[in-house]
């Protein structure tokens, strides 16, 4: 690792740190309905949208019908895009001519944009029309995201709120959501990314000659207006099938610096936003720094398991499966960065890193996304681990729990249980079932430890709602399109359900008081223990799991075996 | 009863009992109630079964023996904890019952008396008793005055006075009246009496989950799911792993094992205490003489985090006392002070002895009798609204020496040709500023000087108050005296706030106002009057002392009527709820050493080619002997610590008045960090004496 690498990496860091207050406070003025610069942009727009959809923004519901519009929202953005998959043959921007998609394939990567995790079984380039590209994943990368928002905005009024049943409105949140926040953004992004040289066009694909005579396809597309949601909303699903690897959606190493960035931007500004709504930014950087150690440190292990010397080749720098444009750090830091939060976007093939550094990615999707997390998502995961760490140790200061005043009682437990074991329960059960299974294990490239953590990985990824691909394993069939699907599904509204659950249930609670014998939620022991929490709860559950594939593959590595 | 008498934590018979108890609890009806230790006890009735399938198919495996025979301990364990705990309790409850005898009662019917079993009494008869009889049933004294000796309950000696109307009213089945006789109201149905509500108490027979316990049992039980998917899905993992390593798949894990690390892993050590941690909640509580109706009272307890506390009784001694003389100008101090002694000798309040004790004390001026002195003693009337002596003189006429506030001292002087100086007014009005009550003494025309009665601060109870608000408590004091002499006593006694020239009323609305800020409130009370607030307070301790009202209103009564119980009752509270916090800390911290000791044991030939021995030994850190005796040793070990923390259960961690944040650092260094590293420790240990 060179000095430049350190610099870059530090620089990071340093402009996360710094932006996420800018950012933060911009959202939560979205949000508290303070004046904001955008206002004036979109204002018209947002009015006249209420008009159209006959909503009042200002009728709030609770919880259980503001569960059933986020759903309603969902289900009809998961039947518009499933079917224009099955008829892209006949609808228009199909220049190549690309035939219907098959309906469990469809099914699959209708279920992965809508649940924010854009995992692709297929490969964009030739499944995918510029139709169902744009007008489909594209606006679901927006609405996807806005939903994480809107499910994080319900959580924080019902935290701040006492002795009332009302979350919020649903169709006002979403539609805040995208216009103020995820829209501005992705805008001034996708300029500078097309200014970078992503390419934005609708043109046929072309085909060149090659230097050595050879004839090649190269796809075009209207690929920076994609490119820019997928990093800012963390949906991470390539224009592209080799996705953020490939020169037309990632050209330069500054695009690659500002499309990293981009993963986290949001994430971690949400955590100063909550930090203000819920009237203690203290707390909100509480939580980012829990977020920011558990990120540094899986980013250092995973640097140093990559720069390490591999004993079979012995020599420095591995560089299969990466880009030569971006290097070692930069590909480690994407990986953990794209991992960490549920973007899953790749710049590097995650199948070739070393058996650690592909544990860490493995274990920051296990974790349940909280480290930063998918947007909105992110944050209510980590809440949901923030109420059962208060609920453990909050007795120790002989107290019964309480959270921002709130008292955590048995509905919550019992909500938060559900969320943690319903991402589990998905990932190891489809695991489980597709190791042992024909159909699990047929589509394998690789195998021995190697081939379990593929199967793992890719069950990790859609229940976590990531999307990355650990690759190596051919996942557009029936069996994996389905079962997929099914953890992609679980792992969201898994979550999703039981998060609204206890904002609706916190929202009619009394408010307690901070007092000196208040447990607090704002310093470095609770930073300590939150990471205990996670770390034990969330994470010993996959040791077993984590043993049999990459521990072990980093043991037989270093005695000289490989998969 | 034996609540003064603290019962050992290992007691013999205590012991005996509960070990016989925990054996009955095995019935699988009462089992279920505890789901962690259910699951536990499937899993020995499996291990058990496949153990004995073994021996008739000539298959006997004595780890299948070993572990089945450690999960069963695990089982019996946690039943042992939760045994000795109610059988603490039970003992009590026993020493209660002797108490209630088959008394006979003397009803009242058509102002006939006759003759009825005390256990046929209901709510609203009318009972007679008289010196040596035992009172029948909980009551009212409706008419006369006795004293009682409520021994049996209280295990105080000393009888107390119990009166119609006013608030000593109450009087308690199974006590016993002394001398006089009463008329009393029976106000308690048969077997719904204080003593019955007590003994069902004291065994835990009525004890019902805590808010608290029901989300805790939650968390455990969703741990305890999350845990059984990681190692239900294991087999077809090995499955996986043992085919890619090219060994047979019978070698995949069986069924005990499963078993033994899904024991390890559920959190089976606070599982199974906590039933324990909460009866020894209730058992704490008796030991300091305070009877809660629930234990969800205990929870709230450490919860409440804002006390009214009377200042009558707990902050100050119930009475002012002299402190001081402070003479007119040419008036000597000693010849005030030996007016002040004349005037107080026979004055009875308890104002008047402490001026007798000043005089004595201060300036050695002896008590003399009132009787030789000539003199006729005054006493305070409404309408002279003071006191004092007339002394006959030698020659005949009489000193009249009179104490009084200075308005009607000053009348006394005027009327007889005296003048009242400006500076005993000055002294008067300065003493009234600072909370005291000054006392004009003067003697026919002359004012001799001021006495200065104040309300004594209780000892120690300021450096209490400090504690509490470490605690994040805060302390309102409440008070009838005029706002001046308040805010007086409460700066001296360091409680936070002060409520002035209160009414019974205004303790409601206070509570109420409290509470709708999103505090807990804590009061404890004795009279009628108090009953609404102790019934809207979220804690009420009615003083046993009190009337019925008041005793049916709050939710714990303390037996020994001291009004500075409440802080003990707050402690009590958080010592519970960090026990359980603590242990359940633990018991999650714990599963971090029983992966490090069964993942290596069970994964050990997994890719292992021809050496046998495969690349996961190296997650061995602990080095243990070999795969069985490192299994064996985590589910020993697991099973061992629940009887090793059944006597911290009992006990409580222990609790110092400190703020949140140092009592978390201190619990989670010990039972976080230490849950860690223990049992490293503790299986290396097992693992060393199972392989010598």
């Amino acid at each position: 690792m060179k000095a430049q690498d350190l610099v870059e990496v530090v620089l990071f860091f340093v402009l996360l740190i710094g932006l996420t207050p800018i950012l933060g406070n911009y959202i939560s003025k979205v949000f508290i309905g303070n004046k904001h610069f955008m206002l004036p942009v979109f204002g018209w727009l947002e009015k006249l949208i209420y008009r159209f959809i006959k909503v009042y923004p200002d009728e709030e519901t609770n919880w259980v019908s503001y569960t059933i519009n986020l759903l309603v929202f969902n289900l009809i953005g998961f039947g518009f895009l499933f079917l224009i998959q099955l008829l892209q043959k006949y609808l228009p921007m199909n220049p190549v001519n690309l035939s219907n998609v098959s309906w469990h394939s469809a099914f699959n990567s209708s279920v992965s944009f809508v649940t924010n995790t854009n995992w692709q079984g297929y490969a964009g380039e030739t499944t995918l029309s510029y139709f169902v590209q744009m007008i489909g994943l594209t606006v679901q990368n927006f609405l996807s995201a806005a939903t994480g928002i809107a499910v994080l905005l319900a959580l924080m009024r019902g935290l701040i709120r006492k002795n009332t049943d009302k979350i919020g409105n649903f169709w006002s949140d979403i539609t805040k959501s995208t216009l103020y926040v995820l829209l501005p953004l992705s805008i001034l992004f996708a300029i500078v990314l097309v200014g970078q040289g992503v390419i934005q066009n609708f043109k046929a694909y072309e085909t060149v000659q090659t230097l050595q005579g050879a004839q090649q396809v190269i796809p075009m597309g209207p690929a920076a207006s994609q490119v820019a949601i997928k990093q800012l909303g963390t949906n991470g699903g390539g224009f592209f099938n080799s996705n953020s690897s490939h020169p037309f959606e990632n050209p330069t190493p500054f695009s690659n610096f500002l499309e990293m960035l981009a993963i986290l931007l949001i994430p971690a500004a949400l955590t100063f936003t909550y930090g203000k709504m819920v009237g203690s930014s203290r707390h909100g950087w509480t939580v980012f720094t829990v977020m920011l150690i558990l990120l540094i440190v899986g980013l250092s292990i995973s640097l140093t398991a990559e720069y390490s010397a591999n004993p079979i080749f012995g020599h420095l720098p591995l560089m299969e499966g990466k880009e030569t444009r971006f290097g070692i750090t930069n590909s480690i830091l994407w990986s953990t960065v794209t991992s960490a939060a549920s973007n899953g976007s790749v710049n590097a093939m995650h199948d070739s890193l070393s058996p650690i550094s592909g544990m860490i990615a493995l274990l920051n999707i296990m974790l349940g996304e909280i480290i930063f997390g998918g947007v909105g998502s992110g944050l209510y995961g980590m809440v949901i681990f923030i109420i059962l760490t208060v609920f453990i140790a909050g007795l120790m200061v002989g107290r019964t729990p309480e959270y921002l005043g709130k008292k955590i009682e048995a509905f919550e437990v019992q909500m938060a249980i559900i969320a943690i074991l319903s991402t589990s329960f998905a990932i190891l059960l489809f695991t489980a079932w597709a190791s042992v299974s024909k159909a699990g294990l047929s589509c394998l490239n690789n195998s021995g430890p190697h081939g379990f953590t593929e199967i793992l990985y890719a069950f990790s990824s859609a229940a976590g709602n990531n999307g990355s691909s650990f690759a190596g394993l051919n996942a557009n069939t029936f069996f994996y399109n389905l079962t997929l699907g099914f953890g992609m599904l679980i792992g969201r509204f898994g979550y999703i359900i039981p998060v609204l659950a206890i904002a609706g249930k916190m929202a009619g609670k009394k408010i307690t008081p901070l007092s000196a014998g208040t447990f607090r939620t704002d310093n470095w022991l609770f930073i300590c223990l939150l990471i205990g929490v996670i770390l034990i709860v969330g994470g010993l559950i996959f040791f077993p799991a984590l043993s049999i594939g990459p521990v072990i593959e980093n043991l037989l590595m270093k005695s000289g075996m490989t998969f | 009863m034996s609540t003064k008498q603290n019962t050992s934590l290992f007691d013999r018979k205590i012991l005996l009992q509960a070990a016989k108890d925990s054996v009955i609890k095995l019935n699988p009806s009462s089992m279920i109630k505890n789901p962690v230790i259910f699951i536990v006890g499937l899993g020995s009735v499996l291990t058990t079964i496949i153990m004995f399938a073994g021996i008739l198919t000539n298959n006997f495996s004595s780890f299948n023996l070993q572990i089945a025979i450690w999960l069963w301990f695990t089982v019996l364990f946690a039943n042992f904890s939760e045994a000795i705990a109610e059988g603490r309790g039970k003992a009590q409850a026993e020493s209660l019952r002797k108490n209630r005898t088959l008394t006979m009662a003397r009803k009242i019917v058509d102002n006939q008396e006759v003759s009825a079993f005390a256990t046929d009494l209901k709510n609203g008869d009318t009972v007679i008793c008289e010196s040596g009889d035992v009172i029948p049933s909980d009551g009212e004294v409706i008419d006369g005055i006795a004293s009682v000796d409520e021994s049996a309950i209280t295990g105080e000696s000393a009888p107390v006075i119990r009166e119609s109307g006013g608030d000593r009213s109450a009087v308690t089945g199974g006590t016993k009246v002394i001398s006089d006789r009463i008329l009393i109201r029976i106000t308690s149905e048969p077997g719904n009496t204080f003593i019955d509500r007590m003994i069902s108490l004291v065994e835990g027979a009525k004890r019902q989950k805590t808010p608290n316990e029901i989300a805790l049992s939650i968390l455990l039980s969703g741990l305890s799911i999350i845990f059984l998917l990681a190692v239900a899905t294991l087999p077809a993992f090995f499955g996986y792993a043992l085919s890619a390593s090219e060994l047979p798949a019978s070698q995949n894990l069986t069924i005990p094992v499963l078993i033994a690390l899904l024991v390890c892993l559920i959190p089976t050590t606070i599982g199974g205490l906590l039933s324990a941690i909460g009866i020894s909640g209730m058992d704490r509580l008796l030991h300091r003489n305070v009877i809660a109706t629930s234990g969800r009272a205990i929870e709230a307890a450490g919860d409440v985090d804002v006390l009214l506390l009377d200042k009558t009784g707990t902050i100050t001694f119930g009475n002012r006392m002299a402190t001081d003389f402070v003479p007119a100008d040419g008036v000597t101090i000693m010849e005030l002070a030996d007016a002040a002694q004349l005037s107080s000798l026979s004055d009875e309040t308890p104002e008047g002895r402490s001026i007798v004790v000043l005089a004595k004390e201060k300036f050695d001026i002896r008590g003399r009798e009132v009787s030789q002195l000539n003199a006729t003693f005054i006493p305070f009337t409404a309408q002279s609204r003071m006191s004092g002596v007339d002394l006959k003189k030698d020659d005949g006429t009489f000193r009249h020496i009179r104490k009084g506030s200075s308005e009607t001292i000053r009348t006394f002087v005027q009327n007889n040709n005296g003048f009242f100086p400006q500076n005993i007014l000055n002294i008067v009005s300065r003493l009234s500023r600072q909370g005291a009550t000054p006392l004009v003494v003067a003697e026919d025309n002359r004012v001799l000087g001021v006495i200065h009665l104040k309300d004594i601060v209780k000892g120690g109870i300021k450096q209490r108050f400090a504690e509490l608000r470490k605690m994040g408590i805060r302390t309102v004091m409440i008070t009838g005296d005029n706002p001046l002499t308040s805010a007086a006593i409460a700066a001296e006694a360091g409680v936070d706030d002060f409520m002035a020239e209160a009414k019974p009323e205004d303790k409601l609305r206070r509570i109420r106002e409290e509470q709708a800020d999103g505090h807990l409130v804590g009061m404890i009370g004795d009279g009628t009057n108090d009953a609404p607030a102790l019934a809207q307070a979220d804690i009420g301790i009615a003083m046993n002392s009190g009337t019925q009202a008041a005793r049916e209103a709050g939710n714990m009564v303390d037996l020994d009527s001291n009004p500075t119980k409440l802080i003990e009752v707050v402690e009590v509270g958080k010592q519970l709820l960090m026990t359980r916090g603590s242990l359940t800390t633990f018991s999650i911290a714990n599963d971090v050493a029983k992966y490090f000791a069964i993942i290596p044991a069970i994964s050990i030939s997994l890719y292992s080619g021809k050496s046998g021995i495969g690349p996961l030994s190296a997650l061995n850190i602990m080095n243990l002997g070999s795969p069985q005796s490192a299994i064996l040793s985590a589910v020993i070990f697991n099973a061992i610590i629940i009887i090793l923390l059944v006597p911290l259960a009992l006990k409580g961690v222990r609790y110092k008045p400190v703020s949140a944040n140092s009592a978390l650092t201190r619990n989670l260094l010990i039972f976080g960090l230490g849950g860690i590293i223990a049992p490293f420790v503790g299986i290396k240990l097992i693992d060393i004496l199972i392989n010598m």
